[in-house]
């Protein structure tokens, strides 16, 4: 299962290239998914030029693409669990079940949603960013989240769901979007604790993607993971310098931590005995390790980090257990995050209303953006 | 010579400008948008960092981009009105664009020639941001002018209400005539009417007689810095 970090504590550096804590880990764990992308493409065309029979036959042939073409249901069925045992990738056009569909439809259409509303409690502060340089990289960070956006809508309509049909769930609620993103950034340490700790969460949530079974997705995750980790970096950065900076930048950042940390816990989801769609998710290897083991290989990550940081996590109940080899924590509230889920956190109706404002603000250059193809289709026709 | 006032001028137009744009993040009508909006928002950003450290250099003041960007106030402040506008929707967004950048692509494409080698070097690297925001906000224009009747209407009332303020880029050099045969077929392509010249012509930008507005966006962009003094960030 997961490899704990017990001893990255030590070794945490801050500046320049020196950044070694267990994002670089992550890291090289996104690394070591692309280089198993690539092997495993290599093993298909060896499969298929090797034996016509075997599971992979035809995988990369348009011609005989149809897997059941010899023995149409029971060929077919057989194929899409061989892929997933295989630790291969389903690929659009294959064969997968209805519910293997919809579940990753609503997993990275909930992921794209995600980016672009946590585009908003960072935007808030880039006019404000306390020097050009801090602005400069905040607007970029957040352009990056609208390239998130884009690949993972993308990534989504190679499963038959359009984005207009996606944006559209989004702005009915019937789709949700990160209930973290829920909270407000009320001052510029915030920017820094969003960066630190809920990219932090997402990287680790997310890695494990790399490896998901359907393709277009793990490699979608492979580029948002590495953009994201300088995203992380950049968070822990602010932070680091907010700590040893006046009494004044130390104690924002030390009401920021404490703000968020319990909501980062949250990102994680309900405990495993309460989740609802994992079990399913394992089986499919969409979903690769438990809510709770991820927490927990967050918070043992976090301990470190904050000791270099100078700050200290808002739970007296912290400490290390030798007998597990993982740190003891309090659970976040989970009450809480039904309640912010279901709408009812400090900002969902702003964020909501800001997106439906954006939107509906649009619809005239949408029109007219497709009024002038339409015309000038016309006129090259 | 280069004078500091000439070099504060191209960066407060570069710097202004990027805190217009970087308002539009996460309000425009597509998410390409949002991505294109923020990347020319950087670029002004970016160029406005080179021209502010340099105009502090030439003043030999101590003073750096930070200094300069967040401890002046409006009335140091040397940027033309046109940049300091408020967004609008966007069309007159794309208006202010396309008439900065028709602007900024010829001034830096001048600088870039000239003697000052610093200048020039800085210049030589924005010319190119300019002439992609210059395309950016060309297509825009077309789209929205030759688009439906509502974008048509408004794109012109965007024009109307933005033209006048655009004399005001020419004080102190010979680019108007140039600009006039850029933006002109853009305008013609996009069946929008060119305003008359001669009319209401608002100036002082350069002199830090600026409109109500910007000392409102100053103090959005400096309240954090000024509230910290001596912080480091």
């Amino acid at each position: 299962m997961l490899q704990r970090k017990g001893s990255i504590c030590n070794t945490v550096m801050v500046y320049g290239n020196d950044f070694q804590t267990s994002a670089g880990d992550l890291l090289g764990e996104v690394e070591a998914a692309e280089a198993a992308l690539r092997e495993a493409a290599g093993r298909e065309l060896a499969g298929e030029a090797g034996d016509a029979g075997g599971h992979d036959a035809g995988r990369h042939g348009a011609g005989d693409r149809d897997p059941g073409a010899r023995d149409p249901g029971k060929e077919r069925a057989g194929y899409f669990d061989r892929i997933i045992s295989a630790d291969q990738k389903i690929e659009p056009r294959d064969d997968m079940p209805d519910a293997y569909r919809k579940t990753l439809i609503r997993q990275i259409a909930q992921h794209a949603h995600s980016e672009i509303i946590g585009m908003q409690p960072e935007a808030n502060w880039i006019t404000r960013a306390p020097s050009l340089k801090r602005k400069a990289i905040l607007l970029a960070k957040v352009q990056d989240e609208a390239g998130h956006g884009l690949y993972l809508y993308a990534a989504a309509e190679t499963l038959g769901a359009a984005r207009e049909e996606l944006v559209d769930k989004l702005l009915t609620g019937r789709q949700k979007y990160s209930s973290i993103f829920n909270y407000p950034t009320l001052t510029w340490a915030d920017v820094g604790v969003i960066g630190w700790l809920v990219d932090g969460a997402a990287i680790v949530n997310q890695v494990p993607l790399c490896r998901c079974s359907y393709g277009p997705y793990a490699r979608a995750m492979i580029r948002i993971c590495k953009e994201e980790s300088f995203h992380q970096r950049q968070g822990y950065e602010i932070l680091y310098t907010l700590a040893h900076g006046t009494p004044a930048q130390r104690e924002l950042a030390q009401d920021a931590v404490d703000r968020w940390w319990y909501p980062s816990l949250a990102m994680f989801g309900p405990p495993d005995s309460e989740s609802t769609h994992s079990e399913q998710s394992m089986q499919w290897k969409i979903k690769r390790f438990s809510n709770d083991d991820l927490r927990q290989r967050f918070v043992d990550m976090c301990v470190g980090q904050v000791e270099v940081l100078g700050l200290r996590l808002p739970d007296p109940a912290l400490r290390w257990n030798p007998q597990r080899g993982a740190h003891d924590f309090t659970e976040p509230d989970y009450a809480e995050l039904m309640r912010v889920i279901s709408g009812d956190g400090p900002c969902n109706r702003q964020r909501m209303a800001h997106r439906r404002a954006a939107h509906a603000d649009g619809g005239w250059v949408r029109e007219a953006a497709a009024a002038y193809a339409a015309k000038q289709a016309g006129a090259e026709a | 010579m280069t004078t500091v006032e000439e070099v504060l001028g191209l960066g407060d137009d570069a710097l202004v400008a990027a805190q217009r744009l970087a308002q539009w993040t996460a309000r425009a009508h597509e998410l390409e948008e949002d991505v294109a909006l923020a990347n020319i928002a950087l670029d002004q950003l970016g160029a406005a960092r080179l021209l502010l450290s340099y105009a502090g250099e030439l003043e030999g003041a101590g003073r750096d981009e930070d200094a300069l960007a967040y401890l002046r106030d409006d009335r140091e402040f040397r940027n033309v009105l046109l940049v300091e506008l408020p967004n609008g929707d966007f069309a007159v967004t794309v208006a202010k664009l396309l008439f900065l950048a028709a602007y900024q692509r010829d001034r830096y494409r001048q600088l870039a020639a000239g003697e000052d080698e610093r200048l020039a070097g800085i210049a030589g690297k924005t010319v190119k941001e300019s002439a992609y925001h210059l395309d950016h906000a060309a297509l825009w224009t077309l789209r929205l002018g030759d688009g439906t009747a509502e974008s048509h209407r408004r794109m012109q009332s965007a024009v109307d209400e933005i033209w006048p303020y655009t004399y005001e880029l020419f004080e102190g050099n010979e680019l108007r005539p140039g600009w006039l045969a850029t933006v002109e077929p853009v305008l013609a392509e996009a069946t929008l009417t060119r305003p008359d010249d001669g009319g209401w012509a608002p100036r002082g930008g350069r002199e830090g007689r600026h409109t109500e507005h910007l000392s409102y966006l100053l103090a959005e962009l400096q309240v954090l810095h000024r509230a910290h003094a001596g912080a480091s960030w």
